[in-house]
């Protein structure tokens, strides 16, 4: 069994001051460690965002583990299943959402980029099955690096689709 | 229109909240009680006027109204009663009329069931902070994200939408709509962000009452037992909304995962730790009278977590670098953010002197020095979120580049402290409140801890040789040893003190103290889940086969054998092509799985269903990559092992069960004879 030792009140006051002092330097410690610990971990474990534009421009700098978004251009996607690999290509968009939301939101964006002939594609490969939201007109997110063949391998593909109204309401409207 | 009276009802229910806000302000001054009463009755009658509008949205969708633009948006003739109410929170603007709906629905039953009476004092305040909160959000439904707004098209063939018909337009009415993306056509959808939204809207209770004590500068702890259930209920909701959205990634994204440490995760899982930190810090100024102005911090710190988290999770729905591009709502929540912040912090600095514990801490090996340690764990786990999230937006202002960190950087970082929380669990129990040594910890520990020595030397004669995973193993059994042993201690000592027989006293000990073995049970819950988490995190086997007919292909201790392929068509044009593999085990026995892919032409999109055979040890999963159109005597697949990924959503059930078993109101002669 446990007992609650007794504690009278000349001993509470006489054991105040070194029990706290304790408990500030193990909270500094405990956080101090942790901030190692976060520190240490960001090695290998960052990219950098870098727009399309951006990564292509780059004469020096890090093209290595980046972090990329573009828009799918839908009859690039093309899967091997024998070597499991996943390529297609991408055009650029503007990477700050302000501009973004100027030019009339992202799904408007997407919709122009991946229908602008002038825009150079990058070709991405990724080792991995196709998303089910991989389709034309997605927004693609995507760590990876750019090879000397000019091929943009991936380890990382999130995808999103913003739906546009004008796609499916002309042939239905019925004013 | 019936669409305006929905939106008209909104707007009523704006103007009174702001007239419960104007008459509560006036009654605190005249301290006339005639004011206050009539203020939160305003508060009251939010929640059947929201209720009205609601109901009408819902009529919108189920009766097909597609010249909405919501409803056009989220549903299509083909979708069952089922997804077509629950499309109410599957979009932009209907998840956040619901949720409003939601919050004025706490709001009304707190002041119903509250203890009004006895909080006479803080009631006009509450009303105050609640309706804030709450015009705030009806001013986003009703000015920038309305769900009543319609479509329109100019002579020109230009598509508009607007509340209002804008001039030069005529309106729309298209025959069918779009529909919830395919990926949220699934249960998981009916349940997980209601129960999310509920945890959210929930933390606004303790929130309120937390600040209204701050401006009354009442600094007892009461405002602490008004709203514990309120926090304890917040709690379940917030947890059993997370447990369901990763069970739907595990259903539907057929990635083999739970958890992809993906920032609308993260902000969902944010508040969950920090109100974790409160539920335990509180039964430190409960029993010791300490910790009062952290509680505080807390309270607030959790709510603006929540209002965080509203902004990121509803605005996107897979991907989320760029959640919050799409909505013009950004603004107005950074001002609701930072206005919830500049409020609490300054009150919290006015009345930081008069709120001293007259506690102490005492020996670092008592049980107030190890809820502190858990309370520091928790909020550096949540600081590691917080900087993850904004690591972006830092690195720009310091790099003028943008970087972002993965997955791995926060397994990295927040495994060891998980790793600690378990071993603190497990000590926890056997320490006791006020003085007490290393040598007298020991003293009680050294059985269970002895016995618990025996998991990692068997795993290890089993032929486990992962350390990572050992001492997972070895963590999660001592937490149940000692649980265990603690809860046989007790038994025993009440069933010799009492003279009862032993089962009975198990009984009425456990049932007279509910809110310490439903924390015992939730602690439980978490030890489970942790076993299904070290199993994914460590022991997860993969791989990408392609299977043909007749030749069977061995996976770990089974055989797959496939069977065939077969696509069919829906009448809603939709295609499924299904697959058929028989998995043989090794004692002779077999189970037929069939993976699927179903295909959307309309919406151009495909949705993958993989099949999984889930048993206590573990999950057998398997995804349909793919296949060649014209021939079905072979197709590609990955297939998975999941080790003990059930013990998962075992853990989660026991949890929830503990958190409602604690919430359950205590028999207050039980409690009194437990507190020392």
């Amino acid at each position: 069994m446990i007992s609650q030792p007794s504690q009278t009140d000349s001993e509470k006051t006489a054991k105040k001051k070194p029990p706290v002092n304790k408990f500030v330097i193990g909270g500094v410690l405990v956080f101090v460690a942790v901030v190692i610990l976060a520190v240490a971990s960001l090695r290998g474990n960052t990219q950098y965002f870098l727009t399309i534009d951006e990564l292509l421009s780059r004469t020096s700098g890090q093209t290595q583990n980046v972090r990329i978004s573009g828009v799918v251009i839908g009859n690039s996607i093309a899967y091997n299943a024998e070597s499991n690999t996943l390529t297609f290509e991408v055009a650029n968009i503007p990477g700050d959402n302000t501009t973004i939301e100027k030019m009339g939101g992202l799904a408007e964006v997407l919709h122009v980029a991946a229908n602008d002939p002038t825009l150079k594609h990058l070709k991405i490969s990724y080792q991995g099955s196709k998303p089910d939201l991989l389709k034309d007109e997605a927004q693609a997110i995507m760590t990876g690096s750019l090879g000397s063949d000019g091929i943009f391998h991936i380890s990382e593909l999130l995808l999103k689709c913003p739906s546009r109204y004008e796609d499916s309401l002309p042939a239905q409207a019925d004013p | 229109m019936i669409a305006n009276l929905g939106f008209g009802f909104l707007f009523i229910a704006f103007l009174i909240s702001l007239y419960a806000i104007a008459t509560a302000s006036y009654g605190i001054r005249t301290r006339s009680s005639v004011f206050t009463e009539s203020a939160r009755i305003a508060a009251e009658v939010e929640f059947p006027l929201i209720s009205l509008s609601v109901v009408i949205l819902l009529g919108l969708m189920l009766s097909s109204q597609f010249q909405y633009t919501y409803v056009f948006r989220v549903i299509s003739q083909d979708m069952p009663l089922l997804l077509k109410i629950t499309a109410l929170w599957g979009g932009q603007s209907g998840s956040l009329l619901f949720w409003v709906w939601l919050l004025s629905g706490v709001t009304a039953a707190s002041f119903m069931w509250g203890k009004t009476k006895q909080m006479k004092q803080l009631t006009p305040w509450v009303v105050i902070v609640t309706m804030t909160i709450l015009a705030f959000f009806l001013f986003m439904v009703l000015f920038l994200e309305n769900p009543f707004e319609r479509i329109w098209i100019t002579t020109a063939g230009q598509v508009v939408t607007s509340f209002i018909q804008p001039a030069g337009t005529y309106p729309v009415f298209p025959s069918a709509g779009i529909g919830l993306n395919p990926l949220l056509r699934n249960l998981g959808m009916v349940l997980h962000p209601p129960m999310l939204y509920l945890g959210f809207v929930t933390f606004l209770i303790p929130f309120a009452y937390a600040l209204a004590s701050l401006i009354t500068g009442k600094s007892d702890s009461q405002w602490l037992q008004v709203t514990h259930g309120w926090s304890l209920a917040g709690w379940i909701f917030l947890s059993a909304g997370l447990v369901l959205g990763s069970r739907w990634s595990y259903d539907v994204l057929g990635w083999g995962g739970y958890w992809s440490w993906d920032p609308v995760e993260i902000a969902a899982l944010m508040p969950w730790l920090t109100a974790t930190a409160f539920l335990h810090s509180v039964i430190l100024e409960e029993r010791r009278d300490l910790f009062k102005r952290w509680n505080y911090v807390l309270a607030l710190l959790t709510f603006c977590l929540v209002i965080l988290g509203t902004f990121l999770t509803r605005s996107g729905v897979l991907s989320s670098v760029h959640a919050f591009s799409e909505s013009s709502i950004g603004p107005v929540f950074f001002v609701l953010i930072g206005l919830i912040l500049v409020v609490s912090l300054g009150l919290l600095l006015w009345r930081w002197n008069q709120l001293a514990g007259s506690g102490e801490l005492g020996s670092v090996f008592s049980r107030e020095s190890f809820f502190l340690f858990n309370n520091i764990l928790f909020i550096c786990i949540f600081l590691i979120c917080l900087t993850g999230v904004l690591f972006p937006i830092i690195s720009e202002v310091f790099t003028g580049q943008q970087v972002t960190v993965g997955a791995q950087w926060y397994k990295s970082t927040t495994g060891p402290l998980f790793g600690l929380l378990l071993i603190l669990m497990a000590i926890v129990p056997l320490s006791v409140w006020g003085a007490s040594t290393v040598k007298g910890l020991g003293k009680t520990l050294w059985k269970p801890a002895a016995v618990s020595l025996l998991i990692p030397l068997v795993l290890f004669l089993f032929g486990l040789r992962s350390w990572e995973g050992i001492l997972g193993f070895w963590l999660g059994g001592s937490a149940l040893c000692i649980l265990g042993f603690d809860l046989l201690r007790t038994v025993g000592a009440r069933s010799h003190a009492l003279h009862e027989p032993f089962l009975a006293a198990c009984f009425r000990l456990i049932v007279g103290n509910h809110r310490r073995y439903g924390g015992y049970l939730v602690h439980l819950g978490i030890v489970l889940m942790a076993l299904g988490i070290i199993g994914m995190e460590f022991f997860q086997v993969q791989t990408q086969v392609t299977l043909n007919k007749g030749t069977p292909v061995s996976f770990k201790q089974f055989s797959l054998q496939f069977e065939g392929l077969n696509t069919l068509t829906l009448a809603n044009s939709n295609e499924i092509t299904e697959a058929q593999i028989v998995v043989n085990q090794s004692d002779g026995k077999f189970f037929t799985l069939s993976p699927q892919v179903e295909n959307y032409p309309k919406l151009s999109q495909s949705v993958t269903i993989p099949a999984v055979r889930s048993t206590l040890a573990g999950d057998v999963y398997i995804v349909l990559v793919d296949w060649q159109p014209f021939s079905t005597s072979s197709a590609t697949f990955r297939v998975y092992y999941n080790p003990l990924v059930a013990w998962l959503w075992i853990g989660a059930v026991v949890l929830i069960l503990g958190g409602l078993f604690a919430f359950w109101p205590a028999n207050p002669k039980a409690v009194s004879e437990q507190k020392p």
